[in-house]
């Protein structure tokens, strides 16, 4: 993989033909195709950590932590140096990477399952130790790459192939709100939740994540941005369709909105 | 330097410091609870990274990460722990990063107890996780040899890229001895061509076990396999004591073989040449030094704080050329020199006098 | 030739630094020596002992089923190591906690008012050392100012007001063993 591969044939075009680049990959992702989905948020995602690794000059020094889940070959997708965590400990494996690099910038990508289930305890006390480290934490209310189970976000009365008759709460508990419960903890300097259902979302999306990266930058503690992202696929969705659920089934269970935001961030954003 | 006298537990943190360990990741469990107590006292002052975590699950994956940028990573656990880092282990085998692990054994399974015991000797050699891999196990029997093979530990997970355990007991982590201690190393400046620690200047890496295709994972199995046989022919290490001329060879690793020390001499003393041969590396296993010394033995006894799990390398090694027996101490009790020796003299005894009752009760547990 | 001595009592009696002292000075008069303790649960409140081997030669087993030497510091301990000091063997133990005599007349018994030495020297923290000087009157294993010198280098700073008093009870079990003219050997 070469840091520039696709950007310096444009530029060399651009030249050629007196024409002005308007639109040109981000250098910090590799030019490779993704494995996503048609409407799934993963790719969008990638491409906003990217640009916001390039716009921060920082993509010699930032590393990825990658999942088990959909996004489990994030690491394929970013042109900086990454590693592949066991399912939920990314947020450990992030902080016995940040202890040893503390000048580099250290996040994990880790969807619902990931995080909020099986690595429920890692994030809990990445954020209690206040790791200067950001966690890009994508919830789209199942696990996906397993085929659409039950996730700890899953909303209530939401079927999937593990609550077939739609996710009771007596029996299969209720949604878990991690970044609500984590903006509680002194650790946290920056706890979010986004969403990805339309192009003015997304844009807020693209800063938050900014912010998280910053917030690492300044040392201010561990910065979470919760994404509300689609799986048309595993909700049996059109990609328009999965755009709307979140908006009317997503968001109202999850909020948009700045659980915590650390002042000496907000004076810099 | 002067020797000292040291706890078990703290030489082995202090041999890791002195061996230039960059950071510590740990959870407490007795009995190895003073190692990490002790390096949350002396890695702060060297402006070395000392950290409890929240678990084993997490402390493993914290020196999976440290690993990965290139550090000389290590944690120490005892059994029930070690069961809880199989995950991770297993991580680091597939990534092939190096590491450092110190089992300080008690006795199971389950909560069992916190006293000395060689339970894990399966869990460590053959199943430290899932897939085809073993750590490098390295059994010390004296607190000096803990501390040097400590110092060795680390050279040795870099050379290979490989797991280095150091399976101790508790009786080795808790008691005193004199040793001399190594010279302080520092930590190695750079850092290896494998690391993740930025894509400056160079393309990015990703260090991962990932490998979705099936050729490919076959593959990367085949070059873990090509390795572990160069360490298996490179890294065996034993120890024979009074074997020369013996006629009768006990088998016993770690804090058991240097009971079985004394056993031995006691035996002689009883008139029965008694030698001992003791298993420093458990994995690679060495066989073919046990093996030799086969020949010449007119019984072999093996001796553990379990039931019976070296037994099954000794077995293959004797391969039926000799009569074997077993005493197995299990549950935190350890075999005193008095009943080894009278194990050793028995099987001297019905062997003399041509009665195969030896061999009929091969596997045997003290009441 | 390897000399095995367990020191036993109730946690808080400085069994196991009682060992300790021993190990340290038997290490630097140049003998190998292992200490050991009982670890666990039983620490907190129970009895507590450790294991001392000395000798010439790098030391086998740091446990022993019959020891050479038993210092008992309460009932229990006389209770549990009556039976298997070994034959010829020496069991010291505190005669102002254990009352009744002992039953085998095939080791060297020998009561010491170690409670009334301590308190003489200052403290009944001091049982522990009074009974390891009488010990070494016994058998003499290391010098006694060895045993001041390990003192001097490992008695807790927090206990420092007690180093004088605890050379003070060293030197007095010593001299009470002396004194009674029990055969050294």
């Amino acid at each position: 993989m070469t840091t520039l591969s696709l950007e310096a044939p444009l530029r060399e075009a651009s030249a050629h033909s007196q024409m002005e680049i308007v639109y040109a990959p981000p250098a910090a992702l590799a030019d490779v195709p993704m494995h996503y989905c048609p409407g799934c948020s993963h790719g969008a995602i990638h491409r906003m950590i990217a640009e916001v690794v390039d716009e921060l000059a920082i993509r010699e020094c930032t590393l990825c932590v990658a999942p088990v889940g959909c996004a489990v070959f994030a690491y394929k997708y970013f042109n900086f140096d990454s590693c592949e965590a066991a399912h939920g400990r990314a947020p450990a494996m992030a902080t016995g990477l940040k202890r040893i690099l503390p000048d580099r910038v250290i996040f994990t990508y880790q969807g619902d399952g990931d995080l909020a289930s099986i690595g429920a305890n890692e994030i809990l006390h990445a954020a209690l130790r206040g790791e200067p480290i950001s966690v890009i934490f994508v919830n789209n209310a199942v696990y996906g790459m397993t085929g659409g189970q039950m996730a700890p976000t899953t909303l209530v009365g939401m079927k999937t192939t593990s609550s077939p008759l739609g996710r009771d709460p007596l029996t299969q508990g209720h949604p878990i709100h991690i970044t609500e419960m984590l903006a509680t903890i002194p650790g946290v300097a920056y706890a979010v939740r986004r969403s990805m259902h339309s192009v003015a979302e997304m844009r807020k999306t693209k800063k938050a994540i900014r912010l998280a990266f910053q917030a690492q930058l300044q040392g201010l503690g561990l910065s979470i941005v919760e994404i509300l992202a689609t799986c048309p696929t595993n909700w049996r969705l059109t990609p328009i369709e999965a755009l709307d659920f979140i908006r009317d089934r997503m968001a109202p269970e999850y909020p948009v909105g700045d659980f915590k935001v650390d002042e000496r961030l907000r004076e810099k954003g | 330097m002067a020797r000292a006298l040291w706890k078990g537990n703290e030489a082995l943190a202090e041999a890791a410091i002195r061996a230039g360990v960059d950071a510590f990741f740990g959870y407490p469990i007795t009995p190895q609870t003073e190692l990490l107590e002790y390096m949350a006292r002396r890695m702060p002052e060297l402006g070395r990274v000392f950290l409890q975590a929240e678990s084993e699950i997490a402390a493993i994956n914290m020196v999976y990460g440290a690993a990965c940028a290139g550090a000389r990573a290590m944690t120490s656990s005892s059994s029930p722990g070690i069961s809880l880092m199989q995950e991770g282990l297993s991580y680091i085998a597939g990534s092939e990063v190096p590491c450092v692990v110190v089992d300080i054994m008690r006795g199971g399974p389950g909560l069992g107890n916190i006293q000395p015991s060689q339970a894990d000797y399966f869990q460590l050699t053959r199943s430290a996780g899932h897939g085809d891999f073993h750590p490098l196990v390295l059994a010390p029997a004296t607190l000096q040899e803990a501390v040097d093979l400590m110092y060795a530990s680390f050279d040795l997970a870099f050379k290979y890229r490989t797991i280095v355990i150091i399976a101790g007991d508790g009786a080795l982590g808790q008691m005193m001895e004199p040793v001399e201690m190594p010279p302080m190393r520092p930590p190695p400046p750079d850092r290896p061509d494998w690391a993740v620690f930025g894509a400056k200047g160079r393309p990015p890496r990703a260090i991962t076990s990932l490998y979705l295709d099936a050729e490919e994972l076959e593959q990367v199995n085949q070059r873990l396999q090509a390795k572990l046989k160069v360490i298996a022919a490179n890294e065996q290490r034993w120890e024979c004591y009074l074997t020369e001329d013996a006629e009768y060879l006990v088998v016993a690793f770690g804090t058991v073989a240097r009971i079985a020390k004394s056993a031995v001499r006691a035996a002689r003393a009883a008139g029965v040449r008694a030698g001992l041969f003791r298993p420093i590396s458990l994995w690679p296993y060495p066989a073919e030094a046990l093996s030799r010394l086969i020949g010449q033995m007119r019984g072999v006894l093996v001796v553990e704080m379990n039931a019976g799990q070296m037994l099954e390398d000794v077995r293959m090694a004797v391969c039926g050329r000799t009569p074997l027996r077993f005493l197995g101490r299990m549950g935190g009790v350890i075999p005193m020199p008095d009943e080894i020796a009278a194990e050793i003299v028995y099987m001297a005894r019905t062997r003399q006098h041509g009665n195969r009752h030896g061999a009929q009760r091969l596997l045997q547990f003290k009441e | 030739m390897e000399t095995s001595i367990i020191i036993s009592g109730f946690g808080g009696q400085g069994a196991l630094f009682a060992g300790q002292v021993l190990a340290h000075a038997a290490m630097e008069s140049g003998k190998e020596v292992t200490w050991i303790p009982s670890y666990g649960p039983e620490m907190r409140g129970g009895t507590a002992h450790c294991t001392v081997v000395i000798g010439d030669e790098p030391i086998g087993s740091p446990l022993v089923r019959n020891p050479h030497c038993v210092i008992a510091m309460n009932l229990p301990s006389v209770d549990k190591y009556e039976p298997l000091v070994a034959v010829g063997g020496r069991l010291l133990y505190d005669s102002t906690l254990v009352k009744r005599p002992l039953r085998r007349t095939d080791i060297l018994g020998v009561a010491i008012p170690a409670h009334d030495i301590a308190l003489r020297c200052g403290s009944q923290q001091l049982v522990n050392i009074a009974m390891l000087g009488a010990l070494l009157a016994l058998c003499p294993l290391v010098e006694l100012a060895a045993v001041e010198q390990a003192l001097r280098a490992h008695l807790p700073e927090r206990h420092a007001e007690l180093l004088r008093p605890n050379i003070l009870a060293l030197h007095a079990g010593a001299a009470y063993i002396r004194e009674q003219r029990i055969a050294v050997s």
